[in-house]
């Protein structure tokens, strides 16, 4: 698999918090669940670690917290190594998947546990957790138990504890998976919110991509124990370098096929039904070298004028699904039958209906030629 | 809902056939076969386990032996306030008594336990009970005093009349304040009884040590042994659980007799070391506090690892990474948020193997020496060995209030329902 947007931190680069140097991870000996992991994490952005489970973004987490000690490698803090840097000492705050809230302490114990440790004056601990608590709008919470409080009310506390010592790095590792659809997207924005105002830098980890585009400045898409890409959300989903990154992130559609021709940016696909499509060569060997076709369901035309596209293509319409603001169209194109066309609301000036033929087209730049995965 | 479904409805009402009451009876045959299912358990344990304890520490208030020996007399000694001499027509019921009693032969209970009040009153009875016949029995009331004192001079001294008198029951805190070391003096005051029988209290708090430093000692082994058992991967746990219940599946009995094995002067210990020339002379192992603490800890240290051990299992183990990343050091984060949360199975643990404890016999009667029995020995003496069941019941009722004592103080403190045995 071809390694792209891990380029080699330049030693002359930007304001960095955290930098991973060719850091390496295995459990068991054997299986390298982090693999030369090159990441630099700028000061202030909210970084998030996107990738299915096993892909080696928890184990990146936990390294940095202190909780693992990379095999190989070298992790930096604020110039500083880590290596030798116990968890407790790092000033780092930790938000985790379960809260970890301690149970038999009150809210406010809770929040006054880091400043307990850093032997905070009480009238200056008071202060921190009274504006903690504000911050995450809990502020007449303090002295219930956690137990007492709902799952998006711990959630906070257990946000409002990583930040009330004021660290300068912040890790969550997957906060919201266990809270409902409609208060993870409310907290996400909240989070969000959060982060612009105090401006700490954010190491966020999820395997939810709508979640990692909603909030993140920068996503690093993890596979296999390698970054696939790192890139803002906007370029993420609207240029993925290879198939993996364009399948995980958003829907795609995919074609298989052999490269017959390449001119500077553009290239002709021979797909394995036979037919030719005009497509942006973005990541491929050269002539003769297969590839597969990523093609997002939003940029398809149905029964486009001539000429309006470089690729206009016969289908027949399998399956129709109401969505409410707009319609999904299934239909069989070029030996695919898996094709989804994404028709908003009102858009469509051609009847649909099951089974008939339409013409489907798209444009060669936005149907991109990635690597053969 | 339809209208005729409404009227059937009030009609149900109007008949006098509540919902409540419809309740009921539907609630009640499931009521009735829960009761009989437990019935054969309840039955169980009132015949085997309520009844013979209650009467036993019956045994601990009453005091009938002088009033089923001698009805009579106890009946006219009620009329006697205590001071000096019973009248004279009580003495001559009592001499009346005597020779029916000395006939009948069943004087001897009530004999033993007027000795308890003062020693040399049983043979002074017996001479007495003898003579009664010929020198007792129709003297006039202005003689009768001095018939008794020419039997035996003792009578002479109105504290073996007064003895009588306390001993008449039916209720007395005799064996109680005996228990205690007390006794009441003749003012009816509670005293120290003398130096010589005051080993009871002693004995308690012996008691009391021993189970307190077993606890202890319990508590300090068993704790890292809970701890690896919850943290280590479920395989490796899995084989060290079996070594710890290992234990359990051997008698008591099979496993006080192998530390007397091990630790004997000719033990498997002493006859290393003195092979190993680690020690010259055998070391006094067993016959001695430090074999009675070797023994019970051993045999209790299941019961206080395996409650904490369940609760540690429950602890969410990201607790003490989330404590480290908060800023405090892995033994602070251990105090201040693992160890708070073990607080119910240490409960548990302490309490099980302290109530345990105070109730330990056979181990110390094996490995211990004279001075390390505990109260349950005593009790097994009083019972088996002088046949004093009053005092054996009133030391039992103390073993027993002490252990509802320490339930009491832990409720206080921890409460029961934070109690977890696994």
């Amino acid at each position: 698999m071809a390694e792209v947007g891990q380029d080699r931190p330049s030693t002359d680069s930007t304001d960095f918090t955290v930098r991973f140097t060719d850091v390496q991870k295995t459990y068991d000996g054997e299986i390298l669940v982090v693999k030369d992991l090159n990441l630099d994490i700028e000061r202030g952005e909210f970084l998030t670690l996107l990738g299915p489970s096993g892909s080696g973004k928890t184990t990146t987490l936990l390294m940095l917290a202190g909780f693992e000690t990379p095999t190989h490698g070298e992790i930096i803090l604020e110039g500083q190594s880590l290596r030798s840097t116990p968890p407790h000492k790092r000033g780092i705050g930790m938000v985790f998947q379960n809260y970890a809230l301690f149970p038999h302490m009150t809210v406010a114990e809770n929040l006054a546990f880091p400043l307990q440790a850093r032997r905070m004056a009480k009238n200056e601990q008071e202060t921190k957790i009274k504006r903690a608590l504000e911050m995450v709008e809990l502020g007449a919470y303090g002295g219930r138990r956690p137990g007492q409080l709902s799952g998006g009310q711990q959630q906070r506390v257990a946000l409002a504890r990583a930040l009330v010592f004021e660290p300068s790095l912040v890790l969550m590792d997957e906060p919201l998976g266990a809270l409902d659809k409609k208060l993870r997207e409310q907290m996400q924005i909240e989070i969000k919110h959060i982060h612009e105002n105090l401006g700490v830098t954010v190491v966020y980890v999820t395997h939810d991509q709508s979640e990692a585009l909603t909030m993140s400045n920068r996503i690093a898409v993890f596979n296999d124990g390698r970054i696939q890409q790192l890139a803002s959300p906007e370029e993420l989903y609207e240029k993925p370098q290879n198939a993996f990154v364009a399948q995980f992130i958003g829907e795609n559609n995919r074609f298989a096929g052999v490269v017959k021709e390449q001119q500077g940016k553009q290239c002709k696909v021979a797909l394995d039904s036979g037919d030719i499509v005009n497509a942006l060569a973005v990541n491929i060997e050269g002539h003769g070298g297969r590839t597969s076709l990523s093609l997002r369901p939003e940029a398809i035309y149905l029964a486009p004028a001539p000429g309006a596209c470089d690729n206009i293509f016969e289908a027949r319409i399998e399956e129709l699904i109401y969505m409410g603001d707009h319609t999904r169209v299934r239909v069989d194109v070029c030996g695919n039958n898996n094709f989804v066309i994404k028709v908003p609301r009102g858009a469509s000036h051609v009847a649909l209906d099951t089974g008939s033929k339409i013409s489907v087209g798209w444009r060669s730049e936005d149907c991109r030629a990635l690597d053969a995965a | 809902m339809t209208a005729t479904a409404d009227s059937t409805e009030s009609a149900f009402l109007a008949g006098n056939n509540t919902l409540k009451s419809r309740l009921r009876r539907a609630e009640r045959m499931r009521k009735v076969w829960a009761l009989a299912l437990i019935a054969p358990m309840f039955v169980f344990l009132m015949v085997s386990f309520v009844i013979p304890i209650v009467s036993l520490l019956k045994l601990s208030v009453e005091d009938l032996e002088v009033s089923k020996a001698l009805p009579l007399t106890v009946e006219a000694f009620k009329a006697w306030d205590g001071e000096g001499f019973p009248p004279p027509e009580a003495m001559q019921v009592f001499a009346q008594e005597l020779v029916v009693a000395e006939e009948n032969k069943t004087l001897g209970s009530a004999t033993r336990r007027l000795n308890y009040s003062l020693s040399g009153f049983k043979s002074m009875l017996k001479k007495t009970g003898r003579k009664a016949e010929d020198d007792l029995a129709g003297v006039p009331a202005d003689q009768i005093l001095d018939a008794f004192i020419a039997i035996d001079k003792d009578w002479g001294d109105p504290a073996y009349w007064r003895a009588i008198k306390d001993a008449v029951g039916p209720l007395s805190d005799y064996y109680a304040l005996w228990a205690l070391d007390r006794q009441r003096d003749a003012d009816g005051d509670i005293v120290m009884r003398p130096s010589t029988q005051s080993i009871y209290v002693d004995v308690l708090l012996r008691t009391l040590e021993i189970s307190v430093a077993v606890t202890l000692i319990c508590f300090v082994l068993g704790l890292p042994i809970a701890y690896l058992l919850a943290t280590l991967p479920t395989s490796r746990s899995n084989l060290l659980l079996i070594l710890v219940l290992l234990p359990f599946w051997t008698s008591l009995l099979v496993r006080t007799t192998a530390w007397i094995v091990l630790l004997q002067n000719q033990g498997l210990i002493n006859d290393t070391g003195i092979w190993l020339g680690l020690w010259n002379e055998p070391l006094e192992l067993i016959r001695n506090r430090f074999g009675v603490y070797v023994a019970m800890v051993h045999i209790l240290l299941p019961f206080m690892i395996l409650p904490i051990f369940s609760v540690m299992k429950g602890i969410n183990p990201w607790h003490m990474r989330a404590a480290e990343s908060l800023g405090a050091h892995r033994w602070k984060a251990f105090l201040k948020v693992y160890l708070p949360q073990c607080l119910p199975g240490i409960g548990a643990g302490t309490l099980l193997v302290f109530i345990l404890s105070l109730g330990y016999y056979i181990t110390p009667a094996l490995v211990g020496g004279p001075q390390d029995q505990m109260i349950s020995f005593w009790i097994v003496e009083n019972m088996s060995s002088t046949l004093n069941w009053g005092l054996a019941a009133a030391l039992s009722m103390i073993l027993l209030l002490l252990t509802l004592v320490f339930f009491f103080i832990y409720n206080r403190f921890v409460g029961f329902d934070k109690l977890r045995l696994g």
